[in-house]
């Protein structure tokens, strides 16, 4: 199996609780970095990532621009900030217009991630109430990494999973718990 | 913005057309991008290169080249000018709380916007101003390299939609009058007080080849050296450091920081979240 180097996933509406699920799912030790761009309002504080730095040993912070991307970490893009990666595997901000009313996109972060890891590259779509991320997951697919939608119909809002799966470059649907299995499974 | 995802599975080709054409803008046309964050600028030329249907960046080099008006495109799509006013009204509230009473203490101040886009930071703190007394003993540069928004700046008009979000952030900023004093509003347009101008010079002026202009008492730059790389981070931050008096203030946007910066040790943190730095005394 291809030795996977990072993980993304988009999350919108009700984001919070599966993104919960998802990395308390994952085994102590889990090292693939994971880089998360949920949309938030844009006056909240990182609350966010101090909240799901309890779970486990996967130490989640917010990206901070020129930051370099590191095993065993889970990074969230910034409220307001499109979050970008670079080819030496840092990250990069921007606050250029909203795209798909969202900042952070997740299409702008899976499209770089896409460019950087290709087929070393997961992506994961998981609840939201748009369509941001679908061109991002076409994108994954079209250099070779694997893609993964959560289940439509378990998830808080079907309309983002819905959307990614239209396109026809989801290789599975999942429920988060199995997400997490599937993860585990990388491993060693 | 485009919905349509550009694939290249030869990123090598991409990067190096890309380099050719910031080199043919920097000895053509003086605008040095080369040390821009990358990522960034890819996605913008990629548009760009889409939207006039073109099928290279090399193509696209070559249209810049011989059409000075695609230059003028390519520039607004690389100068990301979107800003508000009271952007981060916790910002503002640090400055007028730890900063505002020691430049109290000068008999005159200037101070800088570099990077001020279309001008609303510029008039959000010119109110601070003049709501703190110090308006009329300040002059204010606004300075950016993109002529067109500085033109917007000059007007100081700005969509009344966006009025009731200002008049929010004017009030978490610490505002202490009503936000409607300041401006006059006719039809979607709100126009601000033209006195506001008074102290204010607008000018051109590129942070990455122009050098400093004034001795100054504090510098705004926010959400411009997001956009820099390491190297070049450096050389502003260098540029700012010359600019500024000894004990003079610099405040940079949320996600910049001076630390591991070559200034790094010249400077105090006078506010670590709102990154707020005070150059040392010595
Ligand atoms: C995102 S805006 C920031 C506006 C405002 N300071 C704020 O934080 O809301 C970035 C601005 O930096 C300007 N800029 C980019 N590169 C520059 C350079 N080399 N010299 C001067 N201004 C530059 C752009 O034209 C743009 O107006």
């Amino acid at each position: 199996m291809q030795a996977f180097e990072a993980i993304v996933i988009g999350s919108s509406a009700g984001g919070l609780h599966a993104l919960k699920t998802l990395i308390k799912g994952l085994k102590p030790g889990f090292d693939i970095p994971i880089i998360i761009a949920q949309h938030l309002s844009p006056h909240s504080e990182n609350y966010m990532a101090h909240f799901l730095d309890q779970l486990n040993t996967i130490k989640v912070k917010e990206a901070d621009e020129r930051e370099k991307i590191l095993a065993g970490h889970a990074y969230i893009a910034p409220p307001n900030f499109h979050l970008l990666i670079e080819n030496d595997r840092t990250f990069s901000l921007t606050v250029e217009e909203k795209v798909n009313y969202a900042r952070p996109s997740i299409d702008i972060l899976f499209e770089t991630a896409a460019e950087v890891f290709r087929e070393k590259l997961i992506g994961i779509i998981l609840t939201g109430a748009n369509h941001d991320g679908a061109n991002g997951i076409r994108k994954i697919r079209f250099f070779g990494g694997f893609t993964i939608a959560q289940n439509p119909s378990s998830a808080e809002s079907d309309t983002m999973p819905k959307a990614a799966i239209q396109t026809g470059s989801i290789l599975k649907t999942m429920e988060l718990e199995e997400i997490a299995v599937f993860l585990n499974s990388l491993l060693n | 913005m485009t919905n349509s995802v550009y694939y290249e599975k030869d990123d090598s080709i991409l990067q190096l057309e890309m380099e050719l054409l910031l080199e043919a803008v920097f000895r053509q046309y003086g605008y040095d991008f080369r040390n821009y964050n990358k990522a960034h600028v890819k996605r913008r030329l990629v548009y760009r290169m889409q939207q006039l249907k073109l099928e290279s960046l090399s193509e696209l080099q070559h249209k810049i080249l011989h059409h000075p008006q695609v230059l003028a495109l390519v520039l607004k799509d690389l100068s990301i000018n979107v800003t508000e006013m009271y952007r981060d009204p916790a910002f503002y509230l640090s400055l007028r709380k730890e900063v505002i009473p020691i430049l109290r203490t000068y008999p005159f101040l200037r101070i800088w916007h570099a990077g001020c886009a279309t001008g609303e930071e510029v008039y959000s703190f010119a109110i601070l101003l003049k709501e703190e007394g110090l308006y009329e003993r300040s002059q204010i540069y606004a300075t950016d390299f993109n002529t067109e928004v500085l033109e917007t700046a000059k007007k100081g008009i700005y969509p009344v939609s966006k009025i009731k979000e200002y008049t929010l952030n004017y009030q978490d900023a610490g505002g202490k009058n009503s936000f409607s004093d300041f401006y006059t509003a006719r039809y979607d347009a709100a126009l601000f007080d033209p006195e506001l101008k008074k102290n204010i010079v607008f000018a051109e002026h590129n942070l990455v080849t122009d050098s400093v202009f004034a001795e100054t008492h504090l510098i705004i730059c926010r959400n411009v050296l997001i956009y820099f790389n390491r190297t070049l981070q450096n050389k502003v931050l260098e540029l700012f450091n010359e600019s500024l008096i000894k004990g003079g203030f610099l405040g940079l946007g949320s996600k910049e920081n001076i630390m591991f910066s070559t200034v790094q040790d010249q400077f105090l943190i006078t506010n670590p979240n709102e990154k707020i730095f005070q150059k040392k005394i010595l």
